[in-house]
């Protein structure tokens, strides 16, 4: 009896240090995204001693390896938004229609084939993409609209699009999934069509996690990096046209890392663009967290 | 009667145009991967022999195969794998068996998609600062390892919760109530039902590391290697980089476009064949439960 409840105690006392390893591992990513936070800033502060953040986030020029060099990453940051916003336009459309497809109105059999295909858009490697938009897509741009460079805004943002795609349409997919079945069947029953079913009750009651899917989508767009680097063209300039090159911030920071000599004015101003896009990037995660967590569907009763 | 049977045919003729665009839209998907997978199978397939995938690049890399970089990215995503597993696998049982709903559960969960949204020059620019140069491994086949490890981290976790998630409560209980401990039953129940669970998700991180480019530019690639490597400190080539470099930044660019397509095709067919295994596995897991 005795050496049962030691035994039972030693057990009691074992159970308490297995649950505490796996909480202290499950705090790595937290951890990470810290360290990740810490040194960013760490190689990128130091450019505000030669420059300063309104001119480093609002002037014209980038010219790091000019002397003097300027670091105004204005253009980068134009080209970031505009590649990520006209991506949208064309990703958000076929991204929810695709997901309104698989869930509302394909067989069973045609999901089983469209979803893995859904799938492996996904995972196309990025470079692979803009392997494809600079050898196939480029040359075809170029002579269709007869214009100076298939490398442009319109070009990655085309490509780009393609990668948000399967983000927005697998979470959109989920989310018109969760919308509870009686609301669809409410609707039928009083005799509206399928589509005005969707377009009343299916679209806003999913409203959210279709908001969401778009917010993800879109902060996928604007920190992809190969498909910019490779297809946008690289020119650090404001753009006056859809098929003017332009040098988002990621491009500008994969393509020039290599050549920064280490901890000179270049490299931290590299890293201060890093802080720049991770700063989108998390604004963009933490609205959607928002939209999710605010807005959620509990229910037949929140419509 | 004449009039509402016309509505009626009217609104009939909306959903079928609108279901048509709904269509459209998800065969746009599927043309969009065949063209890729077109360009790439009908130009790449020639440069594709058995020097190409067993000899070093030659002539300024304008001859021979690719050797080195295939070797490369299989140590880059296997040591991506031997960093994320363990501790995405350990964070997911956290997720699912230990905790409890409050500040502290929902502030690990905004970490984790957050981590998930880091863009990946950003981890690359992360590596390069905090393995590179912090902990000085120098640019190696470890930095690159653990940048990729921290990139997939998500994707593990994500990928052995939902398995944890799809083991029935029944088989907890059934053991618990034989007297078994958390850690047991855990370990001796709900870990082997979530194993191909896990297994899948872990087939889909190797084939995301494989793919990513901009994390191990700063921290484990190079243009050329003369030999393969030796040790996790060394430098080494991989796919996805070789494909930019030789597409973007060689002296003969016309000249390799090949070897490019030949080796963007050994780099989509690496990663849709871990993809196809992880499907298909995944499909006939969903049949049996």
């Amino acid at each position: 009896m005795k050496k049962n409840r030691q035994t039972g105690k030693g057990r009691q006392r074992r159970e308490r240090a297995i649950s505490f390893f796996f909480f202290s591992v499950a705090l790595t990513s937290i951890t990470i995204l810290t360290l990740i936070v810490v040194f960013l800033f760490w190689e990128g502060l130091p450019i505000f001693s030669k420059v300063s953040v309104y001119d480093f986030l609002f002037g014209q020029y980038w010219y790091p390896t000019d002397d003097p060099p300027d670091f105004g990453i204005f253009p980068l940051i134009v080209a970031s938004l505009a590649v990520t916003a006209m991506s949208a336009v064309i990703s958000i459309p076929l991204g929810v229609m695709t997901a309104l497809y698989l869930a509302e109105s394909a067989s069973a059999r045609l999901r089983e084939w469209i979803k893995p295909i859904v799938e492996l858009l996904a995972a196309l490697p990025s470079v692979v993409i803009g392997f494809f938009g600079m050898v196939i897509v480029a040359p075809f741009l170029q002579e269709i609209l007869d214009i100076p460079t298939g490398l442009n805004l319109f070009n990655a943002s085309l490509m780009l699009a393609f990668m948000s795609v399967p983000t927005i349409c697998s979470i959109s997919e989920d989310a018109i999934y969760s919308v509870p079945l009686e609301l669809k069947e409410a609707s039928l029953a009083l005799g509206a069509t399928q589509w005005e079913t969707i377009a009343r009750v299916i679209l806003p009651a999913s409203l959210s996690g279709i908001s969401t899917a778009i917010i993800l989508g879109m902060s996928r767009a604007i920190g992809e990096t190969m498909v910019v680097l490779m297809i946008a063209g690289g020119a650090a300039q404001l753009p006056s046209s859809i098929f003017d090159p332009v040098r988002p911030m990621p491009a500008s920071i994969a393509a020039e890392m290599a050549e920064a000599p280490f901890r000179s004015d270049h490299y931290y101003a590299l890293f201060a663009t890093g802080v720049v896009l991770f700063a989108f990037t998390l604004l963009f995660n933490l609205i959607s967290e928002h939209i999710s967590n605010k807005y959620r569907q509990v229910g037949a009763a929140t419509l | 009667m004449n009039k509402s049977s016309s509505l009626l045919r009217r609104r009939k003729l909306i959903q079928i145009a609108i279901f048509g665009l709904f269509r459209l839209s998800a065969a746009i998907n599927g043309i969009a991967l065949l063209v890729v997978v077109y360009f790439l199978v009908a130009r790449g397939w020639r440069a594709i022999n058995w020097t190409f995938l067993t000899q070093p690049p030659r002539e300024a890399m304008t001859e021979g195969g690719i050797l080195p970089c295939i070797v490369g990215t299989l140590c880059l995503s296997l040591g991506a794998i031997l960093v994320a597993l363990p501790i995405g696998v350990a964070s997911a049982i956290y997720l699912n068996e230990y905790a409890r709903p409050g500040r502290l559960l929902r502030a690990i969960r905004i970490g984790i998609n957050n981590l998930a949204g880091v863009p990946s020059v950003v981890f690359g620019l992360f590596g390069l600062a905090f393995f590179v140069v912090w902990l000085k491994m120098g640019v190696s086949i470890l930095a690159g390892s653990l940048t990729l490890g921290v990139l997939t981290l998500p994707v593990i976790i994500g990928a052995s919760e939902e398995a944890l998630r799809s083991v029935p409560d029944t088989y907890r209980e059934a053991s618990l109530g034989l007297g078994a401990t958390k850690w047991q039953t855990i370990y001796k129940v709900v870990l082997p039902a979530a194993l191909p669970g896990i297994l899948t998700g872990a087939i889909l991180g190797v084939s995301r590391a494989a793919g990513e480019t901009a994390p191990i530019m700063f921290t484990a690639a190079v243009f050329y290697t003369p030999s393969l490597p030796t040790s996790v400190f060394d430098e080494i080539m991989a796919l996805p980089y070789h494909i930019y470099v030789l597409a973007t930044a060689g002296t003969e660019i016309e000249a390799t476009r090949h070897l490019q397509y030949g080796t963007a095709l050994v780099l989509i067919v690496l990663v849709f064949g871990l993809n196809l295994i992880a499907i298909i596995y995944r499909a006939r897991l969903q049949r049996r439960m």
